[in-house]
């Protein structure tokens, strides 16, 4: 894409329009130490205001949002790193904690309204992958996270490295896709529409969402431990 | 409506002992043979086959042959094929084979085995019967065994069967068969 450098978001941009043009950017400012009520400041003057690395703020929204974006790698050691991980363990959290829960409660909503035991293994299909999801991530806070906190602390940390994480990296999204199309392609009519229409948007967004963050752990997380292996190893 | 069976086969010999064994089968139409894989691909475009019998020894790489085209490849072995290049084919039939077998082995292969009337996206009978195995947590091989077909059989309705839900996981698929009451609930393990 040619013209992507001069559609990248910049620090005298004001964070209303950012967020104007892209809504979806709204639910990161949260994990990213932002409060809403930012009036029409800069991204510069809010990331300072909030004690945010404003380069760092840009380089996620920016890897959100432009999907062929992938920052160099001098972008990525340019940049103030401290924020990085605390960032993806709050995202972790959203998940977890907001966005799961969330789509739980619509689906016992529209499991109780399923005949006999087909509620019953139409739920235990999302517990199934939300435990899926949750072992991913913890595998990430136990074994990813401190490994990049030690790195950064400049310790040489050898019982673990990134490539075990690029080989374990499992897609996390394929089953959400899976209850997707069973949501909206094969459940009974007699199951209410506001229900289904509920659960098939927050879906949606968590799909997005993953899909996200798992980029951002692909193009930011994974070249900067990297850099930062050799660094320490050479 | 009949299949369009494409031979690729460099053994004239072998042409016309499956001409003669398909000639009277009502599933098929036969059409011109190609001895050698030089114009496969202008004949893939020009003749549409929707099953092409094919000697593994003169072709490469099946994915690259069938692209998007919605064919089944069964190989033709006469020989000792190495495993792995078997696994790219739909079917397997050995020169060996009963006419029966051959035939079945053709007919369950071939990728329009639908009912009349149906729509493409409806399982076919053969397509349910796999996912009804699955479901009860079978493994690629435990289906084959059960339904009479290779493994390569299993894993092309299995494709389809994807392809058509838009379902990839089993855990999903078993969802969706119980929605369709396609199986009941003493049946899951």
């Amino acid at each position: 894409m040619k013209n992507l450098k001069s559609r990248l978001f910049v620090s005298d941009s004001r964070l209303s329009d950012l967020i104007t043009a892209h809504p979806s950017l709204l639910s990161l400012l949260t994990r990213l130490g932002i409060s809403l009520g930012f009036g029409d400041r800069s991204i510069a003057d809010v990331c300072e205001a909030s004690g945010v690395d404003t380069d760092f703020f840009l380089l996620i929204c920016n890897v959100h949002t432009f999907n062929n974006y992938v920052p160099s790698t001098a972008a990525i050691l340019g940049t103030d790193m401290t924020g990085l991980v605390p960032y993806l363990e709050k995202s972790h959290k959203y998940y977890v904690d907001k966005r799961l829960p969330h789509i739980e409660r619509h689906l016992d909503a529209i499991a109780k309204q399923l005949q006999g035991r087909i509620g019953q293994v139409f739920i235990s299909f999302f517990q199934q992958y939300k435990q899926e999801v949750l072992t991913h991530f913890s595998h990430e806070e136990r074994d990813v996270f401190p490994h990049i906190r030690a790195l950064m602390n400049g310790e040489r940390d050898t019982t673990y490295s990134i490539g075990e994480f690029l080989h374990t990296h499992s897609d996390i999204e394929g089953k959400l896709d899976d209850l997707l199309n069973i949501i909206f392609k094969y459940l009974p009519p007699q199951v209410d529409d506001d229900n289904v229409l509920d659960v098939v948007y927050d879906i949606l967004r968590l799909s997005e969402d993953l899909k996200k963050h798992t980029i951002i752990e692909e193009k930011i997380m994974v070249p900067l431990v990297k850099h930062l292996e050799n660094a320490i190893l050479s | 409506m009949k299949q369009r069976l494409l031979i690729v086969e460099p053994s004239e010999l072998i042409i016309e002992g499956l001409k003669s064994i398909l000639d009277g089968q009502i599933r098929f139409k036969v059409l011109e043979p190609e001895m050698t894989a030089e114009h496969l691909t202008e004949r893939l475009v020009g003749s549409r086959p929707d099953i092409m019998l094919v000697n593994p020894t003169l072709i490469d790489n099946v994915a690259h042959l069938r692209g998007e085209n919605p064919l089944a490849v069964v190989a033709l072995v006469y020989q000792y094929v190495e495993r792995d290049v078997l696994k790219q084919y739909d079917a397997v039939v050995d020169i060996r084979d009963s006419r029966a077998v051959i035939i079945e082995t053709l007919a369950q292969a071939s990728p329009g085995e639908s009912e009349t009337g149906k729509s493409n996206y409806e399982l076919t009978k053969r397509e349910t019967a796999v996912l009804v195995q699955l479901a009860q947590g079978k493994t690629n091989k435990e289906i084959a065994d059960a339904l009479n077909v290779s493994v390569h059989t299993v894993i092309s309705h299995r494709k389809n069967i994807t392809h058509k839900t838009g379902i990839k996981s089993v855990a999903g698929l078993t969802v969706y068969a119980m929605l369709n009451n396609l199986i009941d609930e003493s049946s899951l393990l």
